[in-house]
């Protein structure tokens, strides 16, 4: 099992450590919120712009100065009514929209800027931060000179460096172009695995929250509509979050097999598997895969197994889909649940039901690590 | 060459200005910052005053502070009973009239720069755990230094330049407030046009280099550019 979905399931049994509450009103808009986060790993902040999940953010990080509210961190606590904590006495790492980066600076001086005034950051944690975001090559540049792809990673490295207690990224790869976003989100994915600490991400883009978030946090008109780990929010059988307007699943688990000829790698999903194409993986890897509920097709028990992919699940939920034709079908495989859309004359005439066993095909897979 | 009396009054002239601009930059710069980032009411109120001296002929400025500072004036009874004495006819009062005078050719450069300064860069200094303070000094100023440079350069020629306060306020003594304009003005008075012309030179050649210099910085205009996105 993935280590990142091990920690979201542990991490809504184990005592929650940040704990936050704000309220601010802003004109028409009022942002009104209560949550506990896991310890580690990413929380995306999800919503359409306008949602209040940037002026969260900022309010965490104390640059809200009409919020009012609560924030702990282990035994810390920021923001309290008795205490607000100036943004410059807050341990936390913040990256911004844009890349901000000092033009008066070089790159070095603009990573030794915070380091100089942190009480934890240590030479040795800036040493990690150019490492993981793979900067060594850019450090005596100005900052003039840099692409907005490597000003970016200049400004994760530099927010990395402070030795943060929490990262929080603001729409960090939403002033850049694809081919950018690219570029940058591998090393994302390094923090993610090297870190240990709770980060907060801000974004709106459906393949970010695919590929990053362990737990997720829907926002709409400055209120929490769910907080839940990424696969239960994905699979709520009542309110499914939906990624770019399409239901899916995201699964974790370990490349098993690989089949050199066809280029296509086995990954293990509880005790079945899935191929999937083979990016390069290694035995023992990692691998996390959105399946899009569209690309399921769902077949009682008695269908010919020589197709490809085919899982054995067992349908625990029906519900209405978006159109009187059609209805949502939760079906699990070991702990993995399945958001399958399909007709509901499909379902009649298949026999399938609530508690039945089924069969999953699943025709295609967008692999996200 | 020069002679004794003109010399003096040219090194006279820069005492005065390099005086005054190291006063206006010292109490001008926190002023500035202050008007370019508060929501303060007070401040198109002050802008306006701070504004004034552009467009008040320097004969009238001059004729309010004779006013003001002298023996029967509300601030000079004051300096008087102080024991400072009376500040007209003096150095010191030439410093005080050409602070005024001068003051909007400090702040306006000074408040354009902090204002180009935007909010992200000191809320981006702040997570990276500097104060207000350490922000100001490590971050604006470094990337006010085009702006910064502006002020200097306008306030030490414009006080180099003035002469209707200073005819008004410091009247013409030799070494205390006999400064280059009002020398050329007096050595025109007595017919004298060749010293005229030495000296006249000397302010022509200087103006030149100071609107070269200003030029200069613009084109630089050092810090100003934002992180290119590509």
């Amino acid at each position: 099992m993935d280590p990142a979905s091990t920690v979201c399931i542990r991490s809504r049994e184990e005592a929650v450590i940040v704990e936050l509450a704000y309220r601010l009103s802003k004109g028409r808009f009022n942002l009104n919120v209560a949550l506990k986060l896991p310890e580690t790993g990413i929380t995306v902040l999800y919503g359409h712009s306008g949602c209040g999940k940037t002026t969260l953010l900022r309010c965490v990080a104390g640059l809200e100065k009409e919020a009012a509210g609560y924030f702990s961190i282990g035994d810390e606590v920021w923001d309290s009514p008795k205490t607000k904590l100036k943004p410059h006495k807050r341990a936390i790492g913040y990256v911004f929209q844009e890349p901000s980066l000092f033009s008066h600076l070089s790159v070095k001086d603009n990573l030794l800027y915070g380091i100089k005034r942190a009480v934890h950051a240590s030479k040795q944690n800036l040493d990690e931060a150019i490492s993981v975001l793979g900067i060594e090559h850019l450090l005596e540049q100005k900052t003039v000179a840099l692409s907005g792809g490597e000003a970016q990673r200049v400004g994760i490295a530099r927010a990395l460096a402070l030795n943060p207690k929490i990262l929080l990224f603001d729409e960090p790869l939403a002033s850049l172009d694809d081919d950018r976003k690219r570029e940058i989100l591998p090393f994302l994915k390094r923090v993610k695995r090297q870190l240990s600490i709770p980060m907060l991400y801000v974004t709106h883009a459906a393949p970010e929250v695919a590929m990053l978030a362990d737990h997720v946090v829907v926002m709409h008109e400055g209120s929490v509509v769910s907080s839940d780990s990424l696969s239960a929010s994905l699979s709520n059988e009542m309110l499914p979050l939906r990624l770019n307007d399409e239901i899916s699943t995201v699964l974790s688990g370990k490349v098993i097999k690989i089949d050199k000829q066809w280029h296509l790698a086995c990954m293990s999903i509880g005790d079945q598997a899935l191929w999937i194409p083979n990016n390069s993986f290694k035995i023992g890897n990692q691998v996390r895969v959105q399946v899009f509920g569209k690309d399921v097709s769902l077949a009682n028990s008695v269908s010919k197994n020589s197709f490809q992919n085919v899982l054995n699940a067992q349908i625990v939920a029906i519900n209405e889909g978006e159109h009187p034709s059609q209805v949502i079908v939760k079906a699990t495989v070991g702990e993995n649940a399945f958001m399958v859309s399909v007709t509901k004359r499909a379902l009649a005439n298949l026999g399938l039901g609530v508690g039945s066993r089924a069969l999953l095909q699943v025709k295609s897979v967008a692999i996200h690590s | 060459m020069l002679s004794a009396g003109d010399m003096q009054a040219l090194l006279l002239t820069l005492k005065l200005a390099s005086t005054v601009t190291v006063i206006l930059l010292v109490f001008g710069i926190p002023f500035s910052w202050w008007l370019a980032r508060s929501h303060s009411k007070l401040t198109s109120f002050l802008t306006a005053l701070v504004a004034m001296p552009l467009i008040l002929p320097p004969t009238v400025l001059g004729f309010y502070l004779l006013l003001l500072l002298g023996p029967e004036g509300p601030i000079g009874k004051v300096t008087t009973q102080l024991g400072i004495g009376v500040f007209p006819f003096t150095f010191s009062g030439l410093v005080i009239a050409s602070i005024i005078y001068s003051l909007p050719f400090t702040i306006q450069p000074l408040v354009s720069a902090f204002e180009a300064i935007p909010t992200r860069t000191l809320e981006v200094a702040s997570t990276l755990r500097a104060s207000a303070i350490d922000a100001f000094f490590s971050v604006v100023l470094p990337l006010s230094k085009s702006g910064i440079l502006t002020a200097i350069v306008l306030t030490f020629a414009h006080t180099v330049g003035e002469f209707g306060v200073i005819l008004m306020i410091g009247g013409n003594i030799p070494g205390e407030t006999q400064v280059v304009s009002i020398q050329i003005y007096d050595h025109v008075e007595s017919m004298d046009y060749g010293a005229a012309h030495k000296l006249s030179l000397i302010m022509l050649i200087f103006s030149f280099i100071t609107l070269t210099f200003l030029q200069w910085i613009r084109r630089r205009r050092f810090a100003f550019v934002p992180v290119k996105r590509r």
